[in-house]
């Protein structure tokens, strides 16, 4: 009996051990590997330079890899939950990831923010979405930066050529829904593999169509394919990309055929050259010093970013939901999400975020600007 | 489509079809050699490539150190053989070929002024590195299961490639790499421009092809591998190794994967996974062949490559979905035409 009473306070005491130094555990999910890899390295990176305390409390960060897999995003999330108790979860890198996820947070009640780029992860903010942010701007505010571009600089006819699948895909319906509210005529649409070693068939095509101008829908390196193609058929017409090339390995592989080139992108992209008025500079720049220092110059990229801003929310939002409940608890995750959602003027490395109960991305004409591939550099347009 | 256009096409699909002819007689040789479906093949002209890219980049390829670490693998279950069975005259073949020549090599990586090699320098050495990596392939993974069935023959083959992309992505990170032309000359011929590289990648396709027939044609080990693939157990009787035979076999499986590597990596970016994709092409026109025929192998490699410059064309959407498909008719037709009794297990 006395040996039972001894065991049963030593447990007691274990608890209130516990609880004595609650920590606030952050979930992460990333794509390391696989197929959005050159995503997911940098934004793995990134988490290892946050915080280790938030409003006084320690941060246990569970960083996990979902290779890229739906079903592994989904495996590695119900274990975080059930096995480490997480507070919030970040990730994933890549849309059909986090689609998945949606449903697995909002059952547990866990806030979830998101670095993929689909407006339906966080659209529209139904009974699970509630759960659901993000901090990637939208494919159409993108889209919209384009189309604008091109109409200014007296573009009439447009051709687009991008990777068959989600990404390509949700990027063909949003611009050319854009394009032809806008008066501006796509006469030609083709698609093309992340893997393909030629894109010969589908240039020619865009080519004899003679359009003004060529929006390239790919990210990441593969999204020079298309390009060194065009100028090889001697397309002479402007071109464009989209944000998801912008790292410098995109520069390296595509060279001086890219030299020219427009695209919409978040402000860390170029932001040594906002000026310093500008809202988002200060948060850009930490946020590149930071990076640079741990991994040499050069080595920032947007996609980082992106959960450098997911690490800003928390910030702004633990001390907030910390004055409600203990970190561990359902009361917590629930004053977190609501702390998230009432998160105003947060100024993150790609805008200024300003969530609301129906607008879970919060970012605005801020958060996007358009740069020209210049001697080899990102170049602001002003 | 006009005429020019179709042209245009046609001499796209010829580049990429030779790949394919490559990589399909390789898949063709190894299956009929060892039995292994040899997924892996593609890795090899990722590695070729990226190899080659590290190298202009001035970096040491990390390929060197899977080399090294491969050797003293093999080494180390060779020489405790050796050693057991007491024929302490192999020890030095052992670790000569195993220990010394990647040390060698390691040597020559960090004494020679790896970026400012003339091109042929570099692209043989991306070779020696890359290449003796299907000769310690074959000894670590399938030597040890040699007489095992196809299917467990081709669960390895399908590790052996997971592991190899998975070490690709470690090796050369996820971006792509790009090398720079063998030549810059460019041909007019008419409407078409006729790169240097176009025809660097057509020529090499042939004259490896035209190598490969004198090899087995010609050559005593040529002749012994040809022995193998038809009776393995005759050959074995004739004092031929199988072993050797299998060894023999990968060598020239990652030599000419390598070399496909090479080769492309000028015409377009290759990442670390690339080569799962090409190698599957290669496949499908091995399929046609009936991962049997060389010629009919070739002839089908380069239609797939037609076909899918044809289809980007026409529908590039559906491209890959046009090009598997053509795997059932032949399938089926092959099936049909063909009386196949079932190897004895």
């Amino acid at each position: 009996m006395k040996m039972k009473n001894t065991l049963l306070a030593a447990i007691s005491l274990a608890f209130v051990a516990g609880a004595a130094q609650a920590e606030i555990t952050v979930g992460v999910n990333v794509s390391a590997t696989g197929p959005a890899a050159s995503l997911g390295i940098p934004e793995k990176n990134t988490f290892a330079l946050m915080p280790t305390t938030i409003g006084g409390e320690k941060v246990n960060y569970i960083i996990l890899d979902d290779a890229s897999d739906t079903t592994t995003a989904v495996k590695n999330l119900r274990k975080m939950i059930s096995e480490d108790k997480i507070d919030v979860v970040l990730g994933s890198t890549i849309s059909p990831n986090s689609l998945a996820m949606i449903d697995v947070v909002a059952e547990a009640g866990v806030p979830m923010i998101s670095m993929a780029a689909s407006s339906r992860i966080v659209e529209p903010v139904d009974d699970k979405r509630r759960w659901v942010f993000k901090t990637p701007q939208n494919d159409a505010q993108m889209s919209t930066a384009i189309v604008e571009h091109m109409i200014n600089a007296g573009v009439k006819t447009v051709a687009f050529i991008g990777f068959a699948d989600a990404y390509g895909e949700g990027w063909w319906q949003q611009f050319s829904a854009i394009a032809e509210a806008r008066k501006l005529k796509v006469v030609g649409n083709e698609r093309y593999n992340r893997a393909d070693t030629s894109v010969t068939g589908q240039v020619l095509k865009i080519v004899s169509a003679r359009p003004d101008a060529v929006l390239i829908a790919g990210s990441g390196t593969p999204a020079a394919l298309p390009q060194k193609a065009l100028k090889e058929r001697g397309f002479s017409g402007k071109i464009y990309q989209t944000h998801g090339v912008a790292n410098n390995d995109f520069l390296r592989v595509c060279g001086k055929d890219c030299e020219g080139t427009f695209l919409p992108a978040g402000p860390v992209l170029v932001a040594d050259q906002l000026p310093d008025s500008n809202p988002v500079k200060k948060s850009a720049m930490t946020y590149i010093t930071k990076y640079e220092a741990a991994h040499g110059k050069g080595s920032v990229s947007t996609f980082g970013a992106h959960a450098w801003d997911t690490g800003l929310l928390l910030q702004a939002a633990v001390p907030v939901a910390l004055k409600k409940a203990k970190p561990g608890t359902a009361e917590f995750r629930a004053a977190l999400r609501d702390a998230l959602e009432g998160s105003k003027e947060v100024a993150g490395a790609h805008g200024i975020f300003n969530m609301s109960p129906t607008d879970h991305l919060g970012l605005d004409q801020r958060s996007r600007v358009m740069v020209e591939i210049k001697d080899g550099g990102w170049k602001l347009v002003k | 489509m006009d005429f020019q256009i179709a042209m245009l096409l046609g001499q796209d699909g010829i580049t990429n079809g030779a790949i394919y002819a490559l990589l399909a007689l390789a898949l063709v040789l190894v299956f009929a050699v060892t039995r292994v479906i040899f997924i892996p093949q593609g890795e090899f002209v990722a590695y070729g490539a990226l190899t080659l890219a590290a190298l202009q980049a001035g970096r040491i390829p990390a390929t060197l150190w899977l080399l090294l670490a491969m050797g003293v693998l093999a080494a180390l279950i060779d020489g405790t053989a050796a050693l057991r069975s007491g024929a302490t005259r192999k020890l030095p073949g052992v670790a000569g070929w195993n220990l010394a020549y990647p040390l060698l090599l390691a040597g020559l990586f960090y004494t020679l002024p790896l970026e400012t090699l003339p091109m042929l320098a570099q692209v043989l050495l991306a070779l020696a590195v890359v290449v003796p990596l299907g000769p310690l392939m074959y000894r670590l993974a399938f030597q040890p299961v040699a007489e095992a069935p196809v299917l467990i023959l081709l669960i390895v083959s399908v590790a052996v490639h997971v592991a190899m992309v998975g070490m690709g992505l470690l090796f050369f990170g996820a971006e792509g790499s790009r090398t720079p032309p063998f030549s810059d000359v460019r041909f007019e011929v008419g409407p078409m421009m006729i790169s240097g590289q176009q025809i660097w990648v057509v020529l090499a396709s042939i004259v490896l092809i035209v190598a490969l027939y004198q090899f087995f044609g010609r050559t005593l080990y040529g002749k012994a591998l040809r022995a193998t693939a038809i009776n393995r157990n005759g050959a074995r009787l004739m004092g031929i190794s199988p072993a050797l035979a299998g060894k023999l076999t990968f060598f020239l499986a990652a030599l000419i994967g390598a070399l496909s590597g090479v080769l492309i990596a000028p015409l377009t970016t290759i990442y670390y996974d690339t080569g799962f994709l090409i190698g599957l092409k290669g496949f499908v026109g091995a399929i046609i062949g009936g991962l049997g025929s060389y010629p009919i192998a070739a002839a089908g490699a380069v239609m797939v490559g037609l076909l899918e410059a044809f289809s980007s064309f026409w529908a590039s959407a559906y491209k890959e979905v046009i090009v598997f498909t053509l795997i059932i008719p032949v399938l089926v037709w092959r099936s049909l035409s063909s009386h196949h009794v079932e190897e004895d297990e």
